[in-house]
């Protein structure tokens, strides 16, 4: 079914193979077919060197960290506060106290409207755009029902990209504290274009955030150079474990901003009259945190870097143009989303066929996709559309994968048509 | 292609091609129901007669083709039942989809028990039979 001796034209393609001997749930069967895990963008698998991580630091190495005074704790807070390094490394951080850790990326946001947005005054405004993740709009509107401030909606052109031209109009009254804009959509597979926008947002006195949980699977991410305020990524899409995501934000904001959660680690005295905080990141986080998450993450990252984003991208890049061919030769199939700058996630719909129909007939032949708004329900009226089927890619996906999905996806059409 | 017996020849036909969609002239009783968890909705529209029988059923379903033919079976099956024969209905369909055994009497909602292999398309089977359920209590409660 699956060709795995499909020749690829990617610099990945000659370590395809070992890399998918590197994630064991690969080789599982689903109603007795080969699965075919096109769900990447939903969450990805997971290496061996992850899971390894993970099982050796409980078998071998593990205690609380930051406070025991014994050799086993001691060896785990330095294991914990090395993969800090490697987030900072990954992300182009100046520093490794610009690295928060966090559940995932919808806490991470949470973080900076609930501390962040203490700062903010009635009448300043947060700017999303139309193809927000409900991530990276609920926490906003919550904002706007406690504080005043204004939430402001930048739309989308009909190809999928980010309106400029709206955001620039958006940005004229000079009242617009915060952009708050996904670095890449995980409907339409749009890239925004972040240092322009950071350009626009920090010439109308604002901050800029970007949602990177797409992004930074795919693509190097510099925050310096993208001349990011805030950045949001979460591990288990980058082929780390759920439940540790990660803030990244200046210095000098993390500073002025007053703590999200309290409790112990993050306090520097405490009496029963008040508290002082530690100083950043700690600040930030509040109780045990999850210390073998974030060592499964840094894992993850040390498997990424060890690939490079070179190989990642070209991958990626080239498998995307293949799905696009031959995906748009599937009688009465339609991509949502065409932007000229886009990553390997690919929504559709098929004639009338139901993405509900599509997803549960792909999965009785190993295919798994995600069907649905997507966490993304206002997009999804933009665009016209209840749900949309949607497929999307990691770095062990095959061009035979995608060649299977489009021969099953004919004959599902042919089964309702 | 892996065929799958949940996708049986009158699921197929009965999301195609309906036989009681739209609205129904007269309609006493208005109904609806949506799961926002994929946008699907159900709009009801029913005729009752003075012993609380539905005397007919139209529907207009945005959904998928599990969701619709749900929706047209229902409207097939209820037509000329009272609310304790919809309901002991409703219950018998809730048992085949949650344990893949149809209980006798059921009929062709049958088709809908290989559900319970696909736990996470139950509700769209059951989408229509909630919102008639929710509109035969609002009815009894006026």
């Amino acid at each position: 079914m699956m060709d795995q001796t499909v020749a690829s034209p990617t610099d990945i393609a000659g370590s395809l193979r070992h890399i998918r001997a590197d994630f064991p749930i690969l080789s599982q069967k689903v109603h007795g077919k080969d699965l075919v895990f096109l769900d990447s963008a939903a969450s990805a698998q997971k290496p061996r060197q992850v899971i390894d991580a993970m099982a050796d630091t409980m078998r071998t190495q593990y205690a609380n960290i930051h406070r025991g005074l014994y050799w086993m704790s001691e060896r785990t807070t330095e294991a914990y506060e090395a993969v800090r390094d490697q987030v900072a490394a990954f992300l182009g951080a100046q520093a490794r106290e610009e690295i928060v850790f966090t559940r995932n990326s919808t806490e991470a946001i949470n973080l900076v409207a609930h501390s962040f947005g203490t700062l903010l005054k009635p009448g300043q405004v947060v700017l999303v755009s139309e193809m927000e993740h409900h991530a990276n709009l609920v926490p906003w509107q919550m904002l706007r029902d406690r504080t005043g401030i204004e939430l402001r909606v930048t739309p989308i052109t009909d190809d999928g990209a980010l309106d400029m031209d709206a955001l620039a109009r958006n940005l004229s009254d000079g009242r617009v504290a915060l952009v708050a804009i996904t670095h890449m959509s995980n409907v339409l597979g749009t890239i925004t274009d972040a240092r322009a926008i950071a350009d626009m947002a920090h010439a109308a006195g604002a901050k800029v955030l970007f949602d990177g949980s797409q992004l930074a699977v795919h693509r190097r991410v510099d925050v310096r150079a993208l001349d990011a305020d805030f950045y949001v990524v979460t591990g288990h899409k980058l082929y780390g474990p759920t439940g540790i995501g990660v803030l990244w934000a200046r210095r000098e904001i993390l500073d002025a901003m007053p703590p999200f959660l309290g409790g112990g680690d993050m306090i520097s005295t405490v009496s029963f009259e008040r508290s002082t905080w530690a100083s950043v990141p700690h600040k930030f986080e509040a109780g045990t945190p999850a210390i073998i998450e974030t060592i499964g993450l840094g894992a993850a990252l040390a498997y990424i870097e060890s690939i490079g984003f070179d190989a990642i991208g070209a991958h990626e890049e080239a498998l995307t143009a293949h799905a696009l061919k031959v995906l748009g030769n599937v009688s009465g199939l339609k991509v949502i989303g065409t932007a000229p700058d886009r990553g390997g996630v690919i929504s559709f719909t098929m004639d009338d066929v139901h993405p509900h129909d599509i997803a549960t007939l792909l999965d009785r032949n190993g295919i798994a996709v995600r069907a649905g708004h997507h966490c993304a329900e206002p997009l999804m009226r933009r665009l016209g559309v209840a749900a949309t089927a949607r497929a999307s890619f990691g770095i062990y996906t095959t061009p035979g994968e995608i060649d299977f999905l489009a021969a099953t996806l004919e004959q599902i059409r042919s089964f309702f048509v | 292609m892996a065929q799958d017996d949940l996708y049986r020849t009158v699921v197929l036909e009965r999301a195609r091609t309906p036989r009681y969609a739209g609205p129904l002239a007269g309609a006493q009783l208005h109904g609806e129901g949506s799961n926002p968890l994929c946008g699907d909705r159900v709009k009801l529209q029913a005729g009752v007669d003075a012993q609380g029988r539905v005397t007919a059923l139209r529907h207009e379903t945005r959904g998928c083709a599990i969701c619709a033919a749900s929706a047209d079976l229902m409207a097939e099956r209820v037509a000329g039942q009272d609310r304790a024969r919809i309901s002991q209905m409703h219950a018998e369909l809730v048992t085949a989809v949650e344990t893949g055994i149809a209980p006798e009497g059921l009929g062709e909602l049958s088709v809908f028990a290989p559900l319970h292999r696909h736990r996470s398309r139950i509700r769209c089977a059951m989408l229509p039979w909630s919102a008639l359920i929710g509109m035969l209590n609002d009815d009894k409660d006026r």
